[in-house]
């Protein structure tokens, strides 16, 4: 049986190598090298999604065609929801910095099954790659948006084959990086770390788990329904056939709308790790996160029928699922004021995952109740499948977990690679991006409401205004996340080296080397009475 | 190596709980005979359930294992159960 | 409690089994859920269709899959009780009742086809109506993703008996037979629900 012994401790994890070239990386089973693995190939993926979304804002800079058509258009949007939904926040954080980070933080070696660890991520490449697939070959990219509703879904004759296939395979990433972690939380906990001693991303990660355990397999069978439909004409949902489409849309909502908080509850996790620290205070409320945490994994299964208001739903459904979408909101809502609160009477600290922090709060605040003019049957029927909810999401999805994700590149950074970063560069990147972002999206709320549709690449001369000023947004925003990547680049490589405890955090991960020796800890750490994460 | 007890079920068990599936399963059939209309559905679910019950304590070893095992059975059940009751919330009421 | 040197976990890999049962119910709850939806739209369409399949082949199935948890379940007792040979017989009939249910399925399956009942089939089509042609649909997705799962089933139990055979699963190391035992019952439980809402709704 192999033992502990043979790896040496005084080796970072980076330097560590155990094959030839490229396969220390591909055949690692080291939760770091795994976790970098998803951020390489998802910032690969981010910017092929960020440029279809450049070109839809191109498309929409004035009335009529600019650069594209409708059905090209149509494929534009299909593709970039596709890659941003299922490659790029659904994975998020955990694949990243869950991957990384949550042995550290709780005190063990690597996570519970670390060569299922590598098959997730050998699973997520094959999903990614048969999406691009589907783009690069057959009868045209598809065009019926990430959403695949039926009955368009099964009679496009664009590529959807390989497209819903991918879908289906990247699920599986999913939910085996949620059995890891549930199975890594349950069993592997330093001694003396009680499930009350844990920090809060950890405790994200172990609500998001389950998320990604129960729900996804929910849409695996959807999107083998439409694939058996179009294989071998077995209509579920086919009208024709006597199925129905609004049955299509439960189920894939059904998945969907948890989905949503798998993206968000990670991000949460994040920005409650970064006040305490660039506070130097212990956070306000931890055991009302922790609840927050569990009520809105909990509750998040049974609000999704808030995407159908207007699709022939019963009323009674409707109600429920509108009184049921105004209850998951508190649970949020509690977690801002905690935010909040421990900011207040703290010795703030005001670095670049501090900007990234406190501007997630101010955009997340601002798409979460815009989701309230959603979730309100009388108003959604006003701005539901327009511009509006494009702004919603965005500011919830994009501001929540790309802000999230920014802040926790920018904290963590220093423990991954050793080294830091130039913090002028970083907080101007913020700025740029920041100032891009509103700029972007804020417009769309107001053309949602003027009545501006979503999806359509043709507008009304009325909407032209508001639409140069988002695009030109877009390039602002891209102009800030091109000083961010390459700061973050550069850095990785020559920055200044970086100490063990730079930001004086008091979680574990703040007590091993920067970078982390291949095993983490050179003593499992034990926890006492009076240890426990924030303790400042 | 795990100190906890292993705790080992007697044959006898199994094959008891084997005769009652068996029993269950033939009063399943049987009660297609009965004119049940609307209960038809309930009976059937109900016969299947309490199967899947005595699958679930004996032969998946349940009863036997750590509580937080059966809570994690029960949640699960009890979040499809809230999820179909809720379609049918859509469906019932068009 | 907690283990950080020892690589066997059993508990873990307890737990991690039971997720990935979970996984698979929700999967195929997804399906009894499309079940429950049409049967509630179309209550007669469905009694009607129910009448083709046979319910004989059905009972005999499930009796035989209820034989085949209890085998797998023995098992482990036996590997418990340090009894090699005894675990062994207990798999290998677990398998070879798992192979006399999918031929049994493989005869179901082909005097559905001869009578021209498959999915895309134009007495399907032309001669059903709306009800029955959702039936049959959900009919041979639903025992067809089930028989899947038999195999997928079947090979864990065998790669357990090789194990067993070179002495990598033995009575001090015995997560892989349990757990492979876990997935078995799996497999049953949903024809548990199948086997009555398929065939007993005469």
């Amino acid at each position: 049986m192999q033992t502990a012994t043979q790896i040496p401790t005084d080796v970072s994890f980076l330097e560590y190598r155990k094959y030839k070239g490229i396969f220390n990386w591909i055949l690692s089973t080291d939760h770091k090298r795994i976790g970098l693995m998803y951020l390489y190939s998802m910032m690969t993926l981010f910017f092929v999604g960020v440029a279809l979304g450049l070109a839809m804002k191109l498309e929409l800079i004035a009335p009529g065609k600019t650069i594209m058509d409708a059905q090209d258009y149509n494929a534009v949007f299909t593709v970039h929801g596709v890659i941003m939904i299922f490659m790029i926040v659904i994975p998020g954080l955990p694949a990243v910095f869950g991957n990384f980070l949550l042995p550290i933080m709780i005190g063990a070696k690597d996570v519970a099954f670390p060569k299922l660890n590598l098959l997730s991520w050998y699973i997520y490449i094959l999903g990614a790659l048969l999406v691009i697939a589907s783009v690069l070959f057959g009868n045209g990219t598809p065009d019926t948006g990430w959403t695949f509703y039926a009955p368009y879904s099964f009679k496009s004759g664009t590529n959807l084959l390989p497209a819903i296939f991918g879908a289906f395979v990247l699920g599986f990433s999913s939910i085996l990086t949620g059995l890891n972690f549930i199975v890594t939380i349950h069993r592997m906990r330093a001694p003396g770390m009680t499930w009350l001693k844990m920090p809060l991303f950890p405790w994200s990660l172990y609500g998001t788990a389950w998320i990604q355990l129960l729900a996804t397999p929910v849409v695996g069978i959807t999107l083998l329904l439409i694939i058996l439909e179009r294989v071998f004409g077995i209509g579920v949902f086919d009208p024709a056939l006597g199925g129905d489409p609004i049955l299509y849309q439960h189920l894939f909502w059904i998945y969907s709308h948890p989905a949503v908080y798998v993206m968000i509850l990670p991000a949460m996790g994040a920005i409650s790790e970064i006040i305490p620290t660039f506070t130097q205070k212990h956070i306000f409320g931890y055991k009302a996160i922790i609840g927050s945490t569990l009520a809105i994994a909990f509750v998040g299964y049974f609000v999704w029928g808030h995407h159908m208001f207007t699709s022939g739903m019963s009323g009674t459904a409707q109600y429920t699922f509108s009184i049921l979408t105004f209850l998951v909101a508190i649970p949020s809502a509690i977690k801002v004021f905690n935010w909040i609160s421990t900011m207040y009477k703290g010795s703030i600290s005001l670095q670049t995952p501090f900007y990234w922090a406190a501007s997630f709060i101010f955009i997340f605040m601002i798409g979460g109740l815009s989701g309230l003019v959603l979730g309100a049957l009388a108003t959604d029927i006003y701005v539901h499948d327009t511009a509006f909810v494009v702004a919603h999401f965005h500011f919830i999805v994009f501001g929540g977990v790309g802000f999230s994700f920014f802040g926790a590149i920018h904290y963590w950074f220093p423990k991954i690679w050793g080294r830091m970063y130039d913090t002028k560069w970083a907080n101007t990147g913020w700025l740029v991006f920041s100032i891009g972002f509103l700029a972007l999206y804020s417009p769309m709320f107001y053309l949602g409401m003027q009545g501006m549709p979503r999806r359509y690449y043709d507008y009304l001369e009325e909407f032209h205004a508001a639409n140069i000023l988002s695009t030109l947004g877009s390039w602002v925003m891209t102009f800030g996340l091109v000083i961010i990547v390459i700061n973050l680049v550069r850095s990785a490589k020559h920055g200044p080296k970086a100490e063990m405890n730079p930001w004086n955090g008091k979680t574990l991960e703040w007590t091993v080397p920067s970078p982390p020796p291949v095993e983490n800890f050179e003593e499992i750490p034990v926890y006492g009475e009076k240890d426990g994460p924030y303790e400042y | 190596m795990s100190n906890e007890k292993h705790h080992i079920v007697p044959y006898r068990t199994y094959i008891f709980v084997l005769l009652a599936l068996i029993v269950l399963t033939f009063i399943s059939i049987a009660i297609t005979h009965i004119e049940l209309a609307d209960y038809t559905v309930a009976g059937a679910l109900i016969l299947a359930s309490v199967k899947t019950f005595l699958v679930l304590t004996f032969f998946m070893h349940l009863k036997f294992d750590k509580p937080y095992m059966r809570i994690m059975v029960g949640f699960v059940l009890a979040v499809f159960l809230a999820v179909i009751i809720i379609t049918f919330l859509d469906y019932y009421y068009r | 409690m907690i283990h950080h040197d020892s690589h066997y976990d059993p508990e873990a890999s307890k737990i991690g089994m039971w997720l990935f049962i979970f996984t698979e119910l929700l999967l195929f709850g997804g399906l009894f859920i499309i079940y429950s939806v049409y049967r509630f739209m179309n209550p007669d369409a469905f009694h009607l269709a129910a009448k083709e399949l046979d319910t004989t082949i059905g009972a005999i199935n499930t009796i035989i899959l209820l034989v085949s948890s209890m085998t797998v379940a023995m098992a482990t007792s036996a590997i418990q009780n340090k009894n090699i040979k005894l675990t062994q017989i207990l798999l290998g009939i677990t398998v070879v009742l798992a192979i006399v249910f999918l031929v049994n399925k493989y005869f179901e399956w082909s005097a559905k086809f001869d009578h021209g009942i498959f999915p895309g089939s134009e007495h399907l089509i032309n001669d059903m109506s709306k009800g029955e042609i959702l039936f049959f649909g959900l009919y041979f997705v639903m025992t067809g993703l089930h028989a899947l799962h038999i195999i997928i089933g079947m090979a864990f139990i065998i790669f357990v008996m090789v194990f067993v055979a070179k002495k990598k699963v033995h009575p001090e190391r015995y997560a892989l037979l349990e757990n492979s035992g876990l997935y078995w019952h799996l497999v049953d439980v949903i024809w548990i629900f199948l086997f009555p809402l398929f065939y007993l709704i005469t």
